[in-house]
């Protein structure tokens, strides 16, 4: 993986009060890779995510994301990224095409291209027959998959995903996957945290955190071979439980 | 604008998808107009009186029928027990217990001035006061008649040679529900506004989908004036709603311009829709919103003039007025609707009115975080 960095951040820190839930983090991401986030409940992983985001500013360090300051030009960052709440936040009383023409309509998208893009997009989760239903009554795979497809609508260069196959079954998080895939080999960087070890092994990087740092970050492989571990969860069982 | 729009016309699909508050929203309004018009009223009728006669003589029947005769008084009890008259005051059965003397009607004629006791109950003062008004006008006439027919007792009370004529403007023949209706679609407008909105904000927050749209590049302003727009226009339709019951139901003689009352409530409601959504800011939940959100509107309502005149309040609380945007609606409508104020009569009320829905909006703007 030899593409520009997309995400740059130097010496991050964010404190609520007296609470350090991000602790000097400096780590890069780069363009098109996918980029597994692990952590236990509570590393701060989320928080990351919100600063990376421009939804919570960061107490101090150097954050660039797509080329912009995370603390001057927030607004900017939002332009070119998407973001999957780990949190289900698309709207439950719209339909799946009222949803996917509200955000298209946010982004500035063309009526035609808004139109376009829905049939594709319904079209490749074989969702046509559900456009017209609300989202309050589509099983949580589904929507999961909705909320990642509308998250990269409009082509954004980085998408976050927080969590998203959190209480999904199997299938579902092997076609999830699938998609995160196709994401990326469009040149699409994916951010994505997890709870699921097997799930990271799939990502081209992967940092592991614990109590707001970053303990660990490298290729799955060299992951294994450094902690001398046969897979991911036991490297994070052997960095996150002290010894 | 475009994004805007998009806005707009996701919030108008959530409203009426919302089959309960798709209708209470016309719905209210209308319940709200015909039982609160009819029902609140200031205007007296039937004062329940007790009469402790002690002199039963022609004069004092004389004087009671004149009170029972008057619309005003309603001859409940009679008693010659002064005790039993305050039990039936202590219980609640009457608000005027009147005593006559013995001596009352040998004196009346006599050039002695004839002695009576008014004891009102004063538990509501305006109640009290309009009962004492009442009774001094039935003896003021009964007084006259007195003089009339006694022209040789002529001693002290001289005939009044001042004739007072007086006429009420604007409101002819007092009707109480030409004064209410103006008031009343101020409160209409302003309940819709204020509570649909700032409900509307929280609840995004609540359920978390505000995160998603505060992660996308929608300005500020665009989403204020999203949440705004659907109800300003809600709000107007209510407006029309009402009026048409007014004139319907109440026979209120609109004499102004309906459009310049639809730019006042236009203005009006930006106002308060502002004042809404920065309440929204601060809260959290639901319910801490429509907490925060009672307390206030009681206090722009009950401090609007919709029942009491402004005239008449502290000075402190005249001065808190000037912010308060339901007394400039209230005062608007009512010269608008009774008067038939044109737009240079209240071009103050409205410039006030323009000021504080700029501010309240710039706050609620300036307020509203995308960025924690």
């Amino acid at each position: 993986m030899t593409g520009q960095s997309v995400i740059s951040v130097s010496n991050l820190v964010k404190k609520f009060g007296s609470f350090v839930a991000n602790d000097n983090l400096s780590f890069e991401v780069y363009e098109g890779e996918i980029f597994g986030f692990l952590g236990a409940n509570g590393a701060g992983k989320t928080t990351t995510i919100r600063i990376l985001s421009g939804l919570s500013e960061p107490t101090s360090g150097k954050v660039v994301v797509a080329g912009f300051d995370a603390k001057k030009e927030p607004e900017k960052i939002k332009k070119n990224i998407g973001y999957m709440c780990q949190k289900f936040s698309l709207y439950e009383d719209l339909t799946v095409k009222e949803n996917i023409t509200l955000y298209g309509g946010i982004y500035g998208m063309s009526k035609n291209l808004i139109r376009e893009r829905t049939a594709m997009l319904l079209e490749k989760l074989s969702f046509q027959a559900w456009g017209d239903r609300l989202i309050s009554s589509l099983p949580l795979g589904f929507k999961q998959k909705l909320a990642f497809s509308i998250a990269i609508l409009h082509e954004p260069r980085i998408v976050y995903l927080d969590e998203p196959t959190g209480g999904v079954d199997p299938i579902t998080r092997r076609q999830f996957w699938e998609m995160i895939y196709e994401t990326a080999a469009r040149g699409i960087t994916v951010f994505v945290t997890t709870h699921y070890m097997d799930e990271a092994e799939y990502c081209d990087r992967v940092s592991i955190m614990n109590e707001g740092r970053i303990v660990a970050l490298d290729t799955p492989e060299g992951l294994k071979k450094s902690y001398n571990a046969s897979s991911i969860e036991e490297v994070f069982v052997k960095i996150a439980r002290p010894k | 604008m475009r994004t805007i729009l998009y806005l707009i016309r996701k919030e108008f699909l959530q409203i009426f998808r919302n089959k309960f508050i798709g209708r209470a929203i016309f719905g209210v309004p209308i319940i709200q107009m015909l039982i609160l018009v009819p029902a609140v009223t200031f205007e007296m009728k039937n004062i329940s009186l007790c009469i402790v006669d002690k002199d039963m003589t022609p004069e004092s029947r004389g004087l009671i029928s004149r009170l029972d005769g008057s619309t005003f008084f309603h001859y409940r009890y009679t008693t010659f027990s002064e005790s039993q008259a305050r039990q039936l005051m202590n219980a609640n059965k009457c608000t005027l217990v009147l005593e006559i003397p013995r001596g009352f009607g040998k004196d009346t004629g006599n050039g002695i001035p004839g002695r009576i006791m008014a004891s009102i109950n004063a538990i509501n003062s305006s109640t009290a006061q309009l009962t004492w008004a009442y009774l001094n006008g039935v003896l003021r006439d009964y007084n006259a008649d007195i003089i009339r027919q006694n022209p040789g007792s002529l001693s002290g009370q001289p005939v009044p040679i001042i004739q007072v004529t007086n006429r009420y403007w604007y409101n002819e023949k007092l009707v109480y529900s030409h004064y209410m209706v103006p008031g009343i679609l101020g409160i209409l407008v302003t309940a819709i506004g204020f509570i649909l909105a700032g409900l509307n904000m929280v609840r995004e927050k609540e359920i978390g989908t505000i995160e998603q749209i505060n992660v996308t590049p929608v300005r500020k302003y665009q989403f204020i004036i999203s949440k705004m727009a659907p109800f300003l226009i809600i709000g107007l339709i209510d407006l029309a709603l009402g009026m048409v019951l007014g004139k319907l139901f109440f026979k209120v003689p609109f004499e102004g311009s309906v459009a310049l009352l639809f730019l006042c409530s236009t203005i009006f409601l930006i106002a308060i829709l502002g004042f809404a959504l920065f309440i929204s800011t601060f809260a959290g939940t639901q319910q801490q919103f429509m907490f925060i959100a009672f307390f206030c509107m009681i206090i722009f309502i009950l401090m609007s003039g919709i029942f009491t005149p402004l005239e008449s309040m502290p000075g402190w609380a005249q001065r808190v007025d000037l912010v308060n945007p339901v007394a400039y609606i209230m005062r608007i409508n009512r010269m608008v609707i009774l008067k038939g104020s044109t737009i240079s009569d209240i071009s103050r009320d409205i410039w006030s009115l323009v000021a504080i829905a700029v501010s309240f909006t710039f706050f609620a703007v300036k307020r509203y975080r995308k960025t924690a």
